[in-house]
């Protein structure tokens, strides 16, 4: 059970981004936030995301065409 | 919390907005927005048709005239204007319309909120100062917290960028 849910199921790009930056500040250092989006678009850039930020990526995964990220946050 | 001069290692990107219709609104302000979420520190420079995207109040608007690249979708189909058409009046007005409709209907944000974002995020907005001479618009209508400079304030950040773009 992640830290906290950020849902942005219905939002295009740059939205689902921008809501996950703004939650995982709320986020205690070593929890995590979960994203929900239905743009397939968010896939590869949460994982950009985490990437430049520093935050890690624990699992992507889809179901009935919801995308949902799984971030910890490191710093 | 976005990137700031306590990271002074972060990455930095400088945009120059130099276009102010509804369509060309969204690419500045998408990168701008992103790059910050991802701690990268940003200056938007805006000048010339980009200057009005600072003002309090925006009323945007797209034209399909010349633009041959534009498809809108319509009837499962992609609709491009021809010019004579496009150039009647009222269909700039019905653009608008549609290309807002689709906007909210996509999901995707109003320039409004980006620009919201924008702030909240810290990204640094300079208006230019020539543009404002030269369309006589006044710092009392533009929102609160822009900078306003010229090309040399310009130069100081892009020098030190490691992305400048050009839109």
């Amino acid at each position: 059970m992640a830290d906290k849910t950020v849902d942005a199921r219905g939002d295009n790009c740059p939205i689902p981004i921008l809501k996950a930056k703004k939650a995982i500040g709320e986020v205690p250092v070593g929890g995590t936030l979960e994203v929900l989006a239905t743009d397939p678009g968010s896939v590869p850039d949460f994982r950009a995301f985490c990437q430049q930020t520093g935050n890690t990526l624990l699992e992507q995964t889809e179901t009935g065409g919801v995308y949902r990220s799984l971030i910890k946050r490191v710093g | 919390m976005s990137a700031n001069a306590a990271t002074p290692n972060a990455k930095s990107m400088s945009i120059i907005v130099t276009k102010g219709t509804l369509d060309w609104a969204y690419p500045p302000f998408i990168l701008a927005t992103t790059a910050a979420a991802m701690d990268v520190k940003v200056s938007m420079f805006f000048t010339f048709y980009g200057l009005p995207l600072l003002l309090k109040k925006l009323d945007l608007q797209i034209s399909p005239l010349g633009k041959p690249d534009m498809a809108m979708p319509m009837m499962g189909m992609h609709m491009k204007m021809p010019n004579m058409v496009a150039m009647l009046p009222g269909v700039n007005g019905m653009a608008t319309k549609m290309m807002k409709n689709l906007i909210k209907k996509k999901g995707v944000a109003s320039i409004e909120d980006l620009r919201t974002a924008a702030v909240d995020s810290e990204v640094e907005l300079i208006g230019c100062q020539m543009t404002m001479d030269l369309f006589e618009f006044k710092k009392k209508d533009m929102i609160p917290g822009i900078v306003i400079g010229g090309a040399a304030t310009y130069m100081e950040k892009a020098l030190k960028s490691d992305i400048n773009l050009f839109i």
